[in-house]
């Protein structure tokens, strides 16, 4: 256990893996969105613009995902005072985050031509704009404490709040959606499932998932250099290359 | 393949076409930070470190 | 077991006594929470429809907001002269004195803006039957808020722009509370049964009492090291 701890040789493990998980991502990627753009017929309600649900909920998905993770690693920092699992939290926050941007802003482009409007209060963006506030008050939190280790302490007290709140923000905004929701709008719903939808999908959200494994990786690697940077293997292999 | 058709996308091109772009931004951007982090990073320490061996 | 609660007394009645000595600290939320609704109907006009529609939301958004205003003054002044610390080290849970600490500030804070809300539902035009749900609404409301933005403060003590960034990380966790204390008052306006929205306020009252101190005394935990 205490070997993978080390963020000496999880930095090295981090670096064989990244050029990996890029190269599996960028062909989960290209069957996905061949799968997605050119194969999968268009919808009989939705038309074409049913496609845009390809990138939508994969990231949804992984702004969830993400989230759970960084609240998990927190607390594995918290109880283990593991110098990793703070590391990995804190690498998460700005890639949840954006996928969360993604996620609303082509919630807001597929509700649309749908809605005819940029922006409708249905119960999954309202969700999803709550839990951008949620990341951003993750990240703000972090940002403003300068000692990194209580930093990560508090960011990990703050996601384990968060994470316990949000299926609680869930059932709420879900609830007042079903009160006041106007006739005329329905929920973006996933068109009816045609079976050749259902691949892509999945390969873009495996396509995202080890994407975010990649960039994950490299933004610990970097956060690992800086705070270990008055280690001999640090300046070592700063002096190696010129 | 008809192109044009696959350009317009059923009249909701720019809806689906704008949240592909969007995606490959994201994608792109949360690649090309950390990257450019990297070098900051190396060459800040690097800094860092002459200035230490000069003040020895 | 006798020294605790002699502990926790005595921490109570300090709280509120300290609190008293500085009445600025206590009135301002209050007044912040009078203003903010009355800017409403200065903004959209006194249609006493419009201003009945909205009052429920107006109400519970300004309550809310001045709960975040008022949460810097429940560990700060303690922090600031090391009394917070001394706490920390004591033979109690922190948990515990913590949880009293913040029934003294929701006692000065949160129980005012109740008592005061039935003034602010006439100036709204809510019909007098919607009045009493407010009230239960905001006594069962406003701890939670509290509790929860206990932790919050416990988070950002000491941090410069500590104010506005508890409401970032706060505001988010209370839209729970938001929907179920408005939509309570704007259900019985409208005819519907009120029984779950109060179910669910005492059960999230439940939980924050359970776990808002703990979390908060862990964060408290954090910020002094």
């Amino acid at each position: 256990m205490h070997k993978y701890a080390s963020p000496k040789f999880f930095y090295s493990l981090a670096g064989q893996l990244i050029p990996w998980t890029a190269a599996v991502t960028v062909v989960l990627l290209l069957a996905g969105l061949y799968l997605g753009l050119f194969v999968a017929p268009a919808d009989y309600q939705q038309g074409e613009s049913y496609r845009i649900m390809f990138v939508h909920v994969p990231a949804a998905w992984m702004s969830m995902f993400i989230y759970v993770l960084m609240a998990g690693a927190g607390a594995v920092a918290l109880v283990w005072n593991i110098k990793l699992a703070e590391i990995f939290a804190s690498s998460c926050a700005p890639i949840g985050a954006s996928f969360t941007f993604l996620a609303l802003a082509t919630g807001s482009l597929w509700g649309k031509p749908m809605w005819g409007t940029w922006w409708a209060w249905d119960a999954r963006l309202t969700s999803e704009l709550i839990l951008f506030f949620l990341y951003i008050g993750y990240m703000a939190l972090q940002a403003s404490i300068d000692d990194p280790r209580r930093a990560a302490r508090a960011a990990a007290i703050l996601a384990l709040v968060g994470v316990v709140n949000i299926p609680v923000i869930h059932f709420s905004v879900e609830w007042w959606n079903t009160l006041h929701q106007p006739a005329s709008v329905s929920k973006i719903g996933t068109p009816s499932i045609h079976p050749s939808m259902i691949a892509p999908l999945l390969l873009m959200a495996f396509a995202f998932t080890f994407y975010f494994v990649a960039v994950v990786l490299l933004r610990m690697r970097n956060e690992i250099l800086e705070r270990e940077r008055h280690t001999t293997w640090v300046t070592d292999m700063l002096e190696s290359k010129p | 393949m008809n192109w044009a058709e696959f350009f317009a996308m059923g009249g909701y091109g720019q809806y689906v076409w704008g949240s592909y772009g969007l995606a490959a931004l994201i994608l792109i951007l949360n690649l090309y930070l950390p990257l450019r982090r990297r070098k900051t990073v190396q060459r800040l320490l690097r800094e860092f470190l002459r200035l230490k061996e000069q003040t020895r | 077991m006798p020294k605790l609660l002699q502990a926790i007394a005595r921490l109570f009645w300090r709280d509120l006594t300290v609190a008293m000595r500085r009445s600025t600290d206590v009135l301002t939320p209050l007044v912040f929470f009078v203003i903010v609704v009355s800017l409403f109907p200065l903004g959209l006009g006194p249609e006493p429809a419009v201003l009945r529609t909205i009052a429920p939301g107006v109400i519970w958004v300004a309550a809310l907001l001045a709960t975040m205003l008022s949460l810097n003054r429940l560990f700060a002044n303690d922090h600031a002269d090391g009394t917070l610390e001394q706490m920390a080290l004591a033979p109690y849970p922190l948990a515990l004195l913590a949880l009293t600490k913040i029934t003294a500030h929701w006692t000065l804070t949160g129980l005012p803006l109740v008592l005061i809300s039935p003034l602010l539902a006439v100036q709204m035009h809510l019909p007098e039957s919607a009045i009493g749900t407010l009230v239960l609404s905001l006594l069962l409301g406003t701890p939670i808020l509290s509790l929860l933005g206990a932790v919050g403060a416990a988070l950002t003590l000491g941090l410069r722009g500590g104010g506005v960034l508890v409401s970032l990380l706060v505001l988010p966790l209370y839209t729970p509370i938001l929907i179920f204390g408005a939509g309570s008052v704007a259900g019985v306006i409208a005819g519907i049964d009120t029984e779950a929205h109060f179910s669910l306020l005492g059960a999230f009252l439940a939980l924050a009492l359970t776990f808002a101190p703990w979390a908060a005394a862990a964060a408290l935990r954090v910020s002094l090291d």
